[in-house]
């Protein structure tokens, strides 16, 4: 509580992540969290990608110990789909939840040097429910706060709402890039288009094929976007469109890690040197791919909607280009 | 295809019993590859059985099917019918019978609904022939189609 709130946005993002990882160093961490994150080591497998390989450390594997201890590392949170305003039995309390996983966040034990958002924070883009995300994003303890916007919070206004309230010091219609402790970091914007599938356009492929044109090929780059930028369900409209051309200007990355939400669901895939990461949800979980009419909210037995929701934490340790990811589900 | 995805996915969320959940869905797949130098993609294709399939689910028997008519129900997450036959001058009135809010949104076109809660109807009136696709906004996947004749 006695650190500052979170700087909601790209506009101060430069350098940010330096002093908030100077700030969390592994000296502040008490005996108490130092022992849950052994159990959560126990419990977890960490999937770190080395130079476009994924290993899996299964266990208590010291190599993530000591990602998690080494203070130049890049720590992150990924949180997603929140639906703030959705009413129905598959969460009758998504404000509840979602204030769940923010003090989740904040338990860690460790402070993120920032925490992304990947979309649907509200459910019905009204100017109640942008207020409420702002405020309650406003309650995780982390140097920056980020978002990208989900189709839900441009229901009727191609996401005037949206750039309004998170949109300062972005491009185009809300993408934007920044630079944080060796790692490069785009986010994008590919729920605009009135189409099925997401769509990236034109302007914002050229804006990526401009960002990483002076990129050292070793550079790790992290994508963020809301619809995942591999076809997942394209039935569903779980894909992007014209995700490959904005890929080919990352093929020749040593490391492409690209984090989504929109499916509610955890789900990996790697195609070269790019692993793709679907996230869960704070709020309600949508069928695996095919298994339904539709991706309509799905209704879990009582007391069990916990095990589908989750928050996220990536860890990057410069000179290993590793990264370490962790899904955690809301307890 | 489906087995194999439900053996990934379901026990990656279902069955882990700690506070800690498997990061992807990919943990017994992965380790294989754990040590190994092989450039080969470590999650393979089988675990992405929607990629190369054509759309599935929407073309149920008798859903595209045009029908004349100028009201459509959105219910169960769907626009029905799917596709119908207008003449031009004619108002359509979608009306929404979901719990969940909906809208019906041209695509490339004249018409974009609000907001519909349930119970709420949006009335157009065509008066140009064409083909109009449209979707939900907030749910992009439900698609449909207005026909509208000389």
């Amino acid at each position: 509580m006695n650190t500052p709130p979170p700087s909601i946005g790209p506009k101060t993002a430069t350098g940010t992540g330096t002093e908030a990882g100077s700030a969390a160093g592994p000296g502040s961490m008490s005996r108490r969290q130092l022992l849950r994150h052994t159990a959560w080591f126990g419990a977890a497998v960490v999937l770190t990608v080395a130079g476009g390989e994924v290993i899996s450390h299964l266990g208590g594997a010291p190599a993530a110990a000591a990602l998690i201890q080494d203070p130049h590392a890049l720590r992150f949170v990924q949180i997603s789909d929140s639906h703030l305003g959705f009413h129905g039995p598959a969460n009758t309390d998504v404000t509840g939840s979602f204030s769940h996983a923010i003090n989740q966040v904040n338990t860690l034990g460790f402070r993120p040097d920032f925490v992304m958002h990947t979309g649907d924070l509200t459910h019905l883009s009204t100017p109640a429910q942008f207020d409420q995300v702002r405020q309650m994003l406003g309650a995780l303890r982390t140097g920056q706060v980020f978002t990208v916007p989900g189709e839900h919070d441009s229901v009727d206004d191609h996401g005037q709402k949206y750039r309004a309230m998170f949109g300062t010091g972005t491009h185009g219609d809300g993408w934007y890039s920044f630079d944080v402790k060796g790692v490069h970091v785009i986010a994008l914007v590919n729920t605009l288009a009135l189409e099925k599938l997401g769509h990236l356009g034109t302007d914002q492929l050229e804006f990526i094929r401009n960002d990483v044109a002076g990129l050292s090929s070793d550079t790790p780059v992290v994508v963020f976007s809301h619809i995942p930028l591999f076809a997942m369900y394209p039935a569903w409209g779980w894909g992007t469109d014209d995700a490959t051309q904005a890929l080919s200007y990352l093929r020749r990355f040593a490391s492409v890690t690209c984090l989504n939400g929109h499916v509610h669901q955890l789900f990996t895939k790697t195609d070269g040197n790019v692993t793709f990461y679907s996230a869960t949800t704070t709020a309600y979980p949508l069928p695996h791919p095919g298994q339904g009419p539709g991706p309509i909210p799905l209704t879990l037995p009582a007391g069990q909607l916990g095990t589908a929701l989750g928050v996220r934490d990536i860890t990057y340790q410069p000179g290993q280009h590793a990264l370490a990811i962790r899904d955690r589900r809301l307890t | 295809m489906r087995q194999f995805r439900t053996k990934l996915v379901i026990p990656a969320i279902a069955a882990t019993a700690g506070a800690v959940i498997v990061a992807g869905c990919g943990g017994p797949t992965t380790t294989a590859a754990a040590g190994a130098a092989g450039p080969a993609p470590v999650v393979t294709e089988q675990v992405m059985p929607g990629m190369s399939m054509p759309p599935a689910g929407i073309t149920a028997s008798g859903q595209d099917t045009p029908v004349a008519t100028n009201a459509v129900s959105i219910q169960n997450f769907a626009f029905t019918p799917a596709i119908v036959t207008i003449k031009t001058g004619t108002t359509m009135t979608w009306t929404n019978r979901d719990q969940d809010s909906h809208t019906a949104t041209a695509m490339s076109g004249p018409f974009h609904s609000p907001t519909l809660n349930t119970g709420q109807s949006y009335q157009y009136t065509f008066t140009t022939p064409g083909r109009f696709d449209y979707l939900c906004t907030i749910h992009p996947f439900m698609t449909a189609t207005v026909v509208v004749t000389p």
